[in-house]
């Protein structure tokens, strides 16, 4: 690494990029050397994709200036970056599900390939940077850490210079990340610069040696981030001071609310995953966690719960002593279940309706909005401005559709409207996907409170730090099995990333690869 | 070999019913290949036979006829694609107007050419090979149009599936956000699958109105181009399988008609009905199975792409 003088791999100067209504970038410097791995932080919406998408050619900024290695440079497209030596992984990965993986290699770089001879190469590469991949497999069979391997490698490929990563590890589990950070070192020490896009600031603290901080689309300040702790990072990218979302000293517990004994269901798509003889109990003023790599199972163990798939057996799914396993999701609702599903657009609301609309949708019956079959409009908007104000959702108005907001603020509306009908039992997924540290901790507070006046909540998410952060017990999902839940004081993170672990780690079918 | 006589001259007639549903399926396919439905093969079909009939009957050149047709089909495309891709309209809505437009264009473009006679577009004789027995007629003594149709789905083949430019179609059919970060220009990549798309429906509708029934008449694709529209589902997106689906398609109407010739004592409308309720038939029993289609299709076709702010 070169932190003295010297001419820095990539400078910023002034750059701007302006949207109607929003500066996105507002005159946004920034340095990096060889060899530097440099974070890039900033709440949703800082304009750090914005940036990237710049230096990466995807957009053209409005003014200000790039350099590369001193010279100023022009980036009209990705082919240009590429050809300047600026790698890319995408944080939603820029593969193709029903091409191979030397097929999407190919994609990723410019010119005229021989199949057959790329395919050697990304064999050869992938074993020397530990990052195995099996060049004829079809992407969509592939787990979440493998696809990532993927755009890593096509960037090695490329010999790149500047490697930028938009929050590599949010899919990745705890001992995937620790590869993929070593094989990060490594390029590192062999002179390549990194800017590094992550959430998660004990992994911005444990490898990065420089870091940028943007807030609102301007830049706020540079650091050294070994020598800042977790909290003051957040800080500095909020602007304000940060709560942990605290516990009453001592949850008191009460009886089970939530029961699920026994749960099967088969898989009605190819590539779903079989849930399998699942157990496990919630209880008034408990938080359960689930945690688990995407893909083993979530997907079904929600719809199982919400009753989107209805069990065979009644008995499997209980809620209050009540079997509820054949009831449908509205029969669910009114005996006070409430879920808040994974997907926002699409099953968490009906993107082109209005917020009233979507407000009224899930809670038409608990928040009695309905006179004879009739909508009640007053109460309705009523129930959907005090989502907005309590939850703090940025809208200009209620009657702006769902797909309007940004993924954050729709998180922040959904959650407001099933928390609100005070249910008894809340399903959350992945309660704070991309929702930035404030809202974060406030929604993580909110679930907390809930629980300690008597609901039982179920939370399902990749992010440990979350699970741990609100979870009384956790158990982690793995090819649609559940572990047993343990207490939060008996289970370590490691633990819980090597039963996420399951067969999605570098397993032996990849030792295959070496053989050809 | 008197018994088996008619058996030549059926064999014949199945391959001039199958040859449009051949040119339209392939480009359809490629259309659909890249993302785009357009569910205009008709109506391009209707502009492409009535524009190679005119070319036909004015200049008595075949080759410009049927380059004309592809122009015309090509031009009918374009107009999609500007609708579609530049000002993403729907594209379902778009492509049903598109045929209805279609039907008027081509019925106003003929209206003075109804009845008039060409002569049918000349068969190749390859010396020597054609004179031999069965074989002889069936695969030496075509017109150049149906040699063509088989290049053609070769060579599509060929581009999808061994070139980078191939490959760049699939992957803009497959992910266009993925694509367009990576830094494909989606919207161009289309309107020229589109276009392609295009002029190869108008080909197969001048196939009808020069070699099928050497004439103009108003509707004369009379369905055929939903039924390429089918093939492709059919053939869950694989050129060859196209060509397979457009002979058994072609195949059934023909015997339909040879079985009315027959004197077969069944309402002749119900034997018409065939080929449309083989085709209601075969859709049902694929679409069975989800995943085959899954596999293949597309994932992002008809989908409207917006490049990213």
């Amino acid at each position: 690494m070169n932190n003295g003088g010297g001419t820095p791999q990539l400078e910023l100067r002034g750059i701007t990029k302006a949207y109607p209504g929003c500066l996105a970038n507002d005159h946004i410097d920034l340095k990096i050397m060889p060899g530097e791995i440099h974070a890039l932080l900033g709440e949703n919406g800082a304009g750090k994709s914005t940036l990237v998408k710049i230096i990466y050619g995807v957009l053209e900024a409005d003014e200000g200036e790039i350099f590369w290695a001193g010279n100023p440079v022009k980036i009209p497209n990705p082919h240009a970056a590429r050809k300047t030596g600026i790698g890319m992984v995408f944080q939603h990965f820029s593969l193709f599900e029903a091409m191979t993986v030397t097929e999407n290699i190919a994609l990723g770089m410019s010119g005229r390939q021989d199949m057959a001879k790329l395919a050697r190469e990304v064999v050869e590469v992938s074993n020397n940077y530990g990052l195995p991949l099996e060049p004829h497999r079809q992407v969509h069979t592939l787990s979440v850490g493998e696809k990532q391997r993927i755009e890593i490698v096509r960037c090695l490929l490329q010999n790149p210079k500047l490697l930028i990563m938009d929050e590599p590890t949010s899919v990745l589990t705890p001992q995937e990340a620790e590869k993929m950070f070593e094989t990060l070192r490594r390029l590192s020490d062999e002179g390549v610069s990194i800017l590094y896009i992550s959430h998660k600031l004990d992994e911005i603290k444990a490898l990065c040696h420089k870091a940028t901080i943007l807030r609102g689309g301007k830049y706020i300040n540079e650091c050294d981030p070994t020598q800042e702790t977790a909290k003051s990072l957040a800080e500095m990218m909020i602007g304000t001071n940060l709560h942990a979302p605290e516990h009453s000293a001592q949850p008191e517990k009460g009886p089970v609310r939530l029961k699920v004994n026994n749960l099967n269901i088969d898989a009605d798509i190819e590539f779903g995953v079989n849930l399998n003889t699942i157990n496990f109990e919630v209880r008034s003023g408990e938080i359960l966690g689930i945690a688990g790599v995407a893909g083993n199972g979530q997907i079904e163990l929600l719809a199982a719960l919400s009753g989107e798939t209805r069990s065979k057996d009644a008995s499997a799914i209980s809620l209050d002593g009540k079997e509820i396993g054949q009831f449908g999701p509205n029969q669910r609702r009114n005996l006070g279940l409430a879920f808040v599903p994974e997907d926002r657009l699409g099953h968490g609301s009906v993107p082109e309706m209005m917020l009233t609309e979507n407000a009224f949708l899930s809670g038409y019956s608990r928040m009695s909005l309905m006179n004879n079959g009739f909508i009640n409009k007053g109460n309705t908007e009523n129930y959907a401005v005090d989502i907005v104000k309590q939850f703090d959702v940025r809208t200009p108005g209620v009657n702006h559709t769902a797909n309007s907001l940004s993924g954050g603020n729709l998180q922040k509306f959904i959650v407001g409207r099933e928390v609100l009908q005070k249910p008894n039992v809340i399903i959350v997924a992945h309660p704070t996907w991309g929702v930035d540290a404030g809202a974060a901790s406030f929604i993580h507070q909110t679930l907390i409170n809930l629980a300690e006046n008597g609901a039982a909540v179920l939370v399902i998410s990749q992010d440990l730090d979350e699970l741990f952060a609100i979870s009384n017990r956790i158990a982690v999902i793995s090819e649609g099995r559940l572990s047993v839940g343990r207490e939060l004081s008996e289970i370590t993170i490691e633990e819980i990333g090597l039963l996420m672990g399951g067969t999605h780690g570098m397993g032996e079918k990849t030792e295959a690869a070496h053989v050809t | 070999m008197s018994g088996f006589d008619w058996i030549v001259p059926v064999i014949l007639t199945i391959i001039t019913a199958a040859t449009p549903l051949v040119f339209a399926g392939i480009g359809e396919l490629v259309t659909e290949k890249s993302g785009v439905l357009n569910l205009g093969v008709e109506g391009m079909m209707l502009v492409g036979a009535v524009s190679g009939f005119i070319t036909a009957l004015v200049t008595g050149n075949y080759f410009l006829a049927v380059a004309a047709a592809a122009l015309a089909g090509a031009v009918m495309a374009f107009l999609f694609g500007v609708l579609t891709l530049s000002l993403m309209a729907n594209q379902v809505a778009t492509g049903l107007s598109l045929t209805l437009f279609g039907v008027g264009l081509s019925a106003l473009m003929g209206q003075e050419f109804v009845g008039e006679p060409v002569s049918a577009l000349g068969k190749l004789d390859i010396v020597g090979l054609s004179d031999l027995p069965f074989i002889g007629p069936i695969l030496f003594a075509q017109d150049a149009l149906v040699y063509l149709s088989f290049v053609m789905v070769a060579l599509v083949s060929w581009f999808l599936y061994k070139t980078k430019a191939g490959l760049i179609l699939r992957a803009v059919g497959d992910s266009h956000n993925a694509a367009h970060s990576i830094g494909y220009p989606v919207i161009a990549i289309r309107y020229l699958a589109v276009m392609f798309g295009g002029a190869m429906s108008g080909i197969g509708g001048a196939y009808l109105s020069l070699a099928y029934t050497p004439m103009w008449a108003e509707n004369m694709t009379a369905g055929r181009g939903w039924i390429a529209l089918a093939l492709i589902v059919f053939a869950t997106w694989k050129p060859g399988l196209v060509l397979v689906g457009a002979y058994m398609f072609g195949g059934i109407t023909i015997l339909q008609l040879h079985a009315q010739a027959a004197g077969l004592n069944v309402p002749s409308q119900i034997l018409s009905m065939l080929p449309y309720l083989a085709t209601v038939l075969v859709l049902v029993l694929i679409s069975k199975d989800e995943s085959r289609i899954r596999k293949h299709a597309p994932a992002c076709i008809g989908k409207i792409f917006h490049p990213a702010a």
